[in-house]
């Protein structure tokens, strides 16, 4: 009983640290899809900051600066998705397959030529990382049965990137829902002529949403370079971005079910792993790769209707155009 | 200019504490591109005045008001607000001028809530829940102050259009709008719901509210404004004041010295039964029928118009009986075929048996802008063994025929080459027309024909149908134009929400009865 | 792509201003060169020769080429009916697994000559296969096609893995890689095809596939613009309402579309897979896939388009290739760079400079009649 207990309390920490990235990215691609830009490029920006994070953090030592710049760099791509967007009307799908290859290349071309060490970032020592966080008394309490080994063993001993996750999605769910900006963002998405017409500047509105946006997938970014790892390495983000995305459509939009999706998925690979070669009764080994698909199978069939109906922000995709 | 400025002057003159005018424009010019929408336009609207502008479409009235609410900028001009002289360049200058617009499109969130709507954009701070408590409170005494309910909570998609319209009315009080501009109010409104509207803004006027009311409905105009203003062609024509003028004088100014020709028209008998409709029934996607249990035949030789105020299920008809919208109760039989909600036919098939369409909204159905004309030509025949070689496009072909289709009908430029999209509405419609007169169809639904299309044209597409006719193809025409209606038909059909209400011989038809019977004002006569 | 510059002339509209967005992600490309610190001059020279310099250097130029072709006309087909298809890579993959499977299965048994057309219709089935369920999904239920081909890349790999590791793999090997085909399941290479008529070649990766490839952009040509099923699909692009007057059924055009693009996407498996490793193996579409949306882009989804956009990116990837050998400092992954530029700027910002272009165009222009779209 109680091994299962510590097993639980060990997969649902390993799910949170999977999970943290995806919900960074999550919250941020909703709300660039709630003002009604699609973003294909959680991925490119993610990568792009975990780059330049792990590169700052590896020359500065400084934490803090690392994460600056990580979020500056997702921010300047999230501008530059809006300007191909918002101000040129392009197309918002190549606009963010774009950002990913640009992102993909550019961070190996800069790596090496910076560190010549093809194409990662010198390894980064704890000081200049996002260390584990003791919540107080967590080493006091890790005796106490069940409560305490919970507290201890699950609540504390992140690092306040993970916090900072959980924060953001009670803060999208705040913004979105009980703020004048949140009651735009919602309104410019599903049809931004009414946003035009009660003089609000959809081109503005849209701008903010992809900072935003940007901001989050900066600090995803810094999660995986130095959180999660020690440092960069070349297309380290392994369509995280992807599969983030594929939580907030199967969140249906919504900052709290999309949470759920990805802690699921989350979970799913936490799982995977410790799932190997294990032989389920009846069903034979489970192959590792089915599981590691799930995410991607669950959403094809959740966008073909068969679990409830994804409905995206109507105004999606569509280039604001005032028409007589 | 003329009358309406006198009497404000006079005004002005008699009572020296008067106001000044709600809002004054002063030579207002708008292009887009080669395009005059408006041409040194300038009016004056006293304050507590319903003001109405009638023009036909095209004539610049919308594009006037988006000027006056900062949707577009104008190229020339002044806009005075209560005398002061004002730059609107966006909507939130012209909302903090008090001035609130009504659009034809309704300008709503679909998955908010009517308080969410009004608020939206006028939010007392940053967080929601003051403006919530706010907007609660100022819509209970907006509610109070214009007898103009609707519930708070309700969601947008769920409401009827007459009640959209009166969340748009919210929106613009909410913001103060001591200006409302309307942008063709009633054109999906019910008779009961324009009167709604009507008295609404009788009461906005009560309390000192000014109104402007664009729309193409003389009755309206003499209705309910006070003063008038007539555009065409992106000009003023004149001002007047309503007690001091006529349905009459005002559809003169509005369409001008249109004088057209008498169309020749033979009497011709006719003969057999081409299509026939039996109990068609067609819905939307929330289930609404669009058309509405509708039987009529139409015999070869005839040319049945059907009347009716747009939206009232004419398109769906069209639409329907072409094969693009599915029938979901009744029938109809063409060339010998039933064409049932379990037995289907598609737009194809339907052709095959002789069926064209010469659709509405040519640019968005009857042709594809990107189409080389000579690809647009031969639109809904492309599967005609007379234009392959093999697997491939016989090129020589298709590019003989539509060289003959625009040599027939005077399509310019005459290059199958040039870009659908290129060519001028009227040559677009002559091209289109050309296309699917040219098989000599036994059956011809045409909508709009001469939508947009200048008087050269109209005239010539006119002796086209009415010569098709001859030649006895039967022909159901829909048309918002009662003129042109009056003029083909053989006899009439007055459509209303979805239901043929009355129809009639086009020799006893007028346009006030029709009129009438196309608002369902009148008790339904039935004529023969 | 929305914005439309009708009131310039044709050359500039398809000629010029493409033109001036490749320049511009070139020169971004050269800043990016320069701020790494080395001579973007240099390197160009370095590339071309390397590309283009010898026979070896051409003969993987064009081997590059063959694949960037395949998947750029699957790209191109698509968006000329208003799709996207973003899944070109798994495509690829699962094309590459029809040819593998194939060849695994028959070719001990049957000569060249059946197998090429049974690698060629594999390859093409698998993936259009691969390609039909998001199209179905899109035409029938609505879901959108750029998500569904995205998970279906991921769906691919991952049984592209699973299937190596576990079914596929030769036995005794450590890494997942099939036995590699009998002689009778190798595409001929360029050279041997070559010096059969007598022409020396020097050695390359470069198989019969490229003449495949050609043929592919004359056959889709002439199905965009010379036949029926072609003119549908053109319709249903631009306006689906005007194609549902016509009698179009667009959910079939959806499906078949998609079909014809997967099987474009799925031919680059033939080119790897039976013409070049000759063995079924891990992640050989090596981001082929997306390097299609950048050639489509670029040649304008225009089958003349596409092969100079795909020579194009075979000299980039192959002097790329040349360049990291040659310039340390510079990596292969330049080549990546340069690609998300093209697609930034022929695609995402394709119409940017449209507007100063105009005015340019206007300001030098001789004052002539108002053009005929007027009357």
């Amino acid at each position: 009983m109680e091994d299962a207990f510590v097993f639980a309390v060990l997969t649902a920490n390993a799910t949170v640290r999977v999970a943290t990235p995806l919900i960074l990215c999550a919250m941020a691609g909703l709300f660039s899809e709630r003002s009604g830009i699609i973003d294909i490029g959680l991925e490119g920006k993610m990568l792009g900051a975990a780059f330049i994070a792990a590169s700052v953090a590896a020359v500065t030592g400084s934490v803090w600066l690392a994460l600056a710049a990580g979020v500056a760099l997702a921010v300047c791509l999230a501008l530059l998705h809006g300007f191909a967007c918002i101000t040129h009307n392009g197309n918002h799908v190549v606009s963010g397959v774009a950002i990913n290859i640009l992102v993909s290349g550019l961070t190996v071309v800069l790596g090496i030529a910076w560190f010549q060490r093809g194409g990662q970032t010198p390894g980064v020592g704890p000081e200049a990382r996002f260390m584990p966080l003791e919540l107080p008394l967590a080493s006091a309490l890790a005796d106490v049965p069940l409560l305490g080994t919970l507290y201890s063993g699950f609540l504390s001993g992140h690092n306040l990137l993970v916090y900072t996750a959980f924060f953001a999605v009670f803060a999208t769910w705040w913004v979105i829902y009980r703020t004048r900006f949140g009651l735009r963002l919602r309104a410019v998405g599903e049809n931004p002529h009414a946003v035009d017409t009660a003089g609000i500047s959809v081109a503005w509105l849209r701008y903010r949403a992809v900072m935003i946006c940007g901001l989050l997938t900066g600090i995803a970014g810094t999660y995986l370079a130095i959180a999660q790892n020690a440092g960069f390495v070349r297309d380290m983000s392994a369509g995280q971005g992807y599969i983030a995305l594929a939580a907030m459509i199967f969140g249906k939009w919504r900052p709290v079910p999309a949470l759920g999706a990805c802690l699921m998925f989350g979970l799913l690979d936490a799982v995977a792993i410790r799932l190997q070669g294990v032989v389920v009764p009846g069903l034979g080994e489970v192959p590792v790769q089915l599981i590691q698909a799930l995410p991607y199978i669950l959403t094809v069939v959740l966008l073909a209707g068969f679990i409830g109906k994804a409905v995206a922000p109507k105004a999606i995709g569509v280039p604001y155009v005032k028409e007589a | 200019m003329s009358t309406g400025d006198d009497r404000l002057t006079n005004d002005r003159a008699a009572v020296p504490s008067s106001p000044p005018p709600a809002i004054e424009l002063h030579g207002i010019s708008k292009s887009f591109g080669p395009v005059q929408a408006n041409q040194n336009v300038s009016m004056t609207i006293a304050a507590g005045d319903i003001h109405g502008i009638v023009g036909e479409n095209g004539a610049g009235k919308s594009t006037l008001m988006s000027i006056l609410y900062g949707f577009y900028e104008a190229d020339q001009g002044e806009i005075r607000v209560a005398g002061q002289s004002v730059n609107i360049a966006s909507p939130d200058k012209a909302i903090a001028a008090g001035i609130g617009m009504v659009h034809q499109h309704f300008m709503l969130v679909d998955t908010f809530t009517v308080l969410e709507n009004v608020m939206m954009g006028a939010e007392s701070g940053v967080l929601l829940s003051g403006s919530i408590t706010a907007a609660r409170s100022e819509l209970k005494r907006l509610e109070a102050e214009y007898d103009l309910y609707v519930d708070p909570k309700a969601v947008i998609e769920d409401l009827p259009v007459g009640e959209l319209q009166r969340v748009e009315i919210l929106k613009a009080l909410y913001r103060g709008a001591k200006v409302l501009i309307l942008d063709e109010p009633t054109g999906v409104l019910t008779p009961q719901e324009t009167e709604q509207l009507f008295r609404i803004l009788k009461a906005l006027k009560a309390q000192g509210g000014t109104v402007i009311l664009i729309t193409h409905k003389l009755r309206e105009i003499m209705a309910i404004t006070d003063t008038v203003t007539v555009m065409r062609h992106g000009k003023v024509v004149a001002s007047k004041t309503t007690a001091e003028t006529s349905e009459a004088e005002l559809a003169e100014l509005m369409v001008g010295r249109k004088i057209r020709a008498e169309l020749q028209r033979t009497e011709v008998a006719a003969g057999a039964v081409a299509l026939r409709v039996g109990h068609l029934t067609v819905r939307d996607a929330y289930q609404v029928p669009r058309v509405d249990d509708v039987s009529f035949e139409i015999r070869a030789h005839e040319i049945v118009g059907v009347a009716g105020v747009s939206g009232n299920g004419q398109s769906e008809l069209l639409e329907a009986l072409s094969g693009i919208l599915p029938v979901d109760d009744g029938l109809f039989e063409i060339g010998g075929r039933r064409i049932t909600p379990n037995a289907p036919c598609d737009p194809a098939q339907l052709r095959a048996l002789h069926l064209a369409h010469v659709p509405e909204d040519r640019q968005r159905l009857g042709m594809v802008g990107e189409f080389s004309a000579r690809e647009s030509a031969i639109l809904g025949y492309h599967n005609d063994p007379l234009y392959q070689a093999g697997f491939m496009f016989n090129q020589v072909a298709i590019k003989a025929k539509c060289a003959d289709l625009m040599t027939q009908f005077d399509v310019r430029p005459p290059l199958p080459e040039a870009l659908s999209a290129n060519l001028s509405g009227g040559n677009q419609q002559k091209l289109i027309l050309a296309r699917e007169l040219n098989r000599a169809p036994d059956v011809l639904l045409v909508g709009q024909p001469t939508r947009g299309v200048d008087i050269g044209a109209i005239e010539f597409i006119h002796r086209q149908l009415i010569e098709l006719r001859d030649r006895g193809c039967a022909i159901l025409l829909v048309s918002v134009e009662l003129e042109e209606i009056m003029a083909l038909s053989d006899r009439i059909l007055v459509m209303f929400e979805g239901r043929i209400v009355a129809e009639l011989p086009a020799a006893d038809a007028d346009e006030r009865s029709l009129g009438l019977l196309m608002a369902n004002a009148a008790p339904v006569e039935t004529a023969h | 792509m929305n914005t439309d510059s009708r009131s310039l002339p044709r050359w500039i509209d398809i000629g010029l201003i493409p033109v001036i967005n490749i320049a511009l992600a070139l020169i971004v490309s050269g800043l990016i060169i320069t701020v790494i610190g080395e001579d973007p001059l240099v390197a160009v020279t370095v590339m071309v020769k390397g590309a283009l310099g010898y026979q070896e250097g051409i003969g993987y130029t064009l081997y590059y080429a063959t694949n960037f072709i395949f998947t750029g006309l699957a790209v191109a087909v698509a968006f000329h009916a208003g799709l996207f298809n973003i899944g070109g890579e798994g495509q690829a993959y699962m094309g590459g697994l029809g040819v593998g499977l194939v060849m695994l299965g028959f070719d001990a048994a049957l000569p060249i000559a059946l197998l090429l057309p049974l690698g060629l219709l594999a390859s093409a089935i698998f993936g259009a296969a691969w390609a039909a369920v998001p199209a179905y999904l899109q035409a029938y239920r609505g879901s959108h096609i750029v998500i569904t081909t995205i998970m279906f890349n991921f769906i691919a790999a991952a049984l592209m893995v699973y299937l190596m590791v576990n079914v596929l793999i030769q036995p005794g090997q450590m890494s997942p890689q099939s036995r590699e085909f009998s002689m009778s399941g190798h595409l001929p290479f360029m050279h041997e095809a070559l010096a059969w008529i007598g022409i020396p070649f020097a050695r390359s990766p470069l198989n019969v596939s490229i003449v495949w490839a050609l043929l592919c952009c004359l056959g889709l040509g002439a199905y965009i613009w010379r036949t029926r099923w072609g003119y549908e699909l053109r319709a249903v692009g631009h306006n689906e309402r005007a194609a549902v007057y016509a009698g179009v059924n667009p959910r079939r055009v959806i499906v078949v579309t998609m079909c014809i693009s997967g099987g474009l996407a799925g031919f680059v498996g033939l080119n790897e897979v039976m013409g070049v490793h000759h063995r079924l193996l891990l992640d050989f579409t090596a981001g082929y896939g997306f390097t299609g949306i950048a050639v489509s882009l670029m040649g304008r989804n225009h089958p003349i388009g596409v092969v100079l956009a795909s020579l194009l990116f075979g000299v980039l990837y192959q002097g790329g290739a040349e360049l990291a050998f040659e310039v340390p400092a510079i990596t292969r992954e330049m080549v990546v760079t340069i690609q998300g530029l093209v697609i930034l700027f022929s695609g995402a910002l394709a119409y940017m400079t449209a507007p100063w272009v105009e005015r340019v165009y206007h300001a030098v222009k001789p004052r002539r009649a108002p053009a005929a779209s007027e009357a």
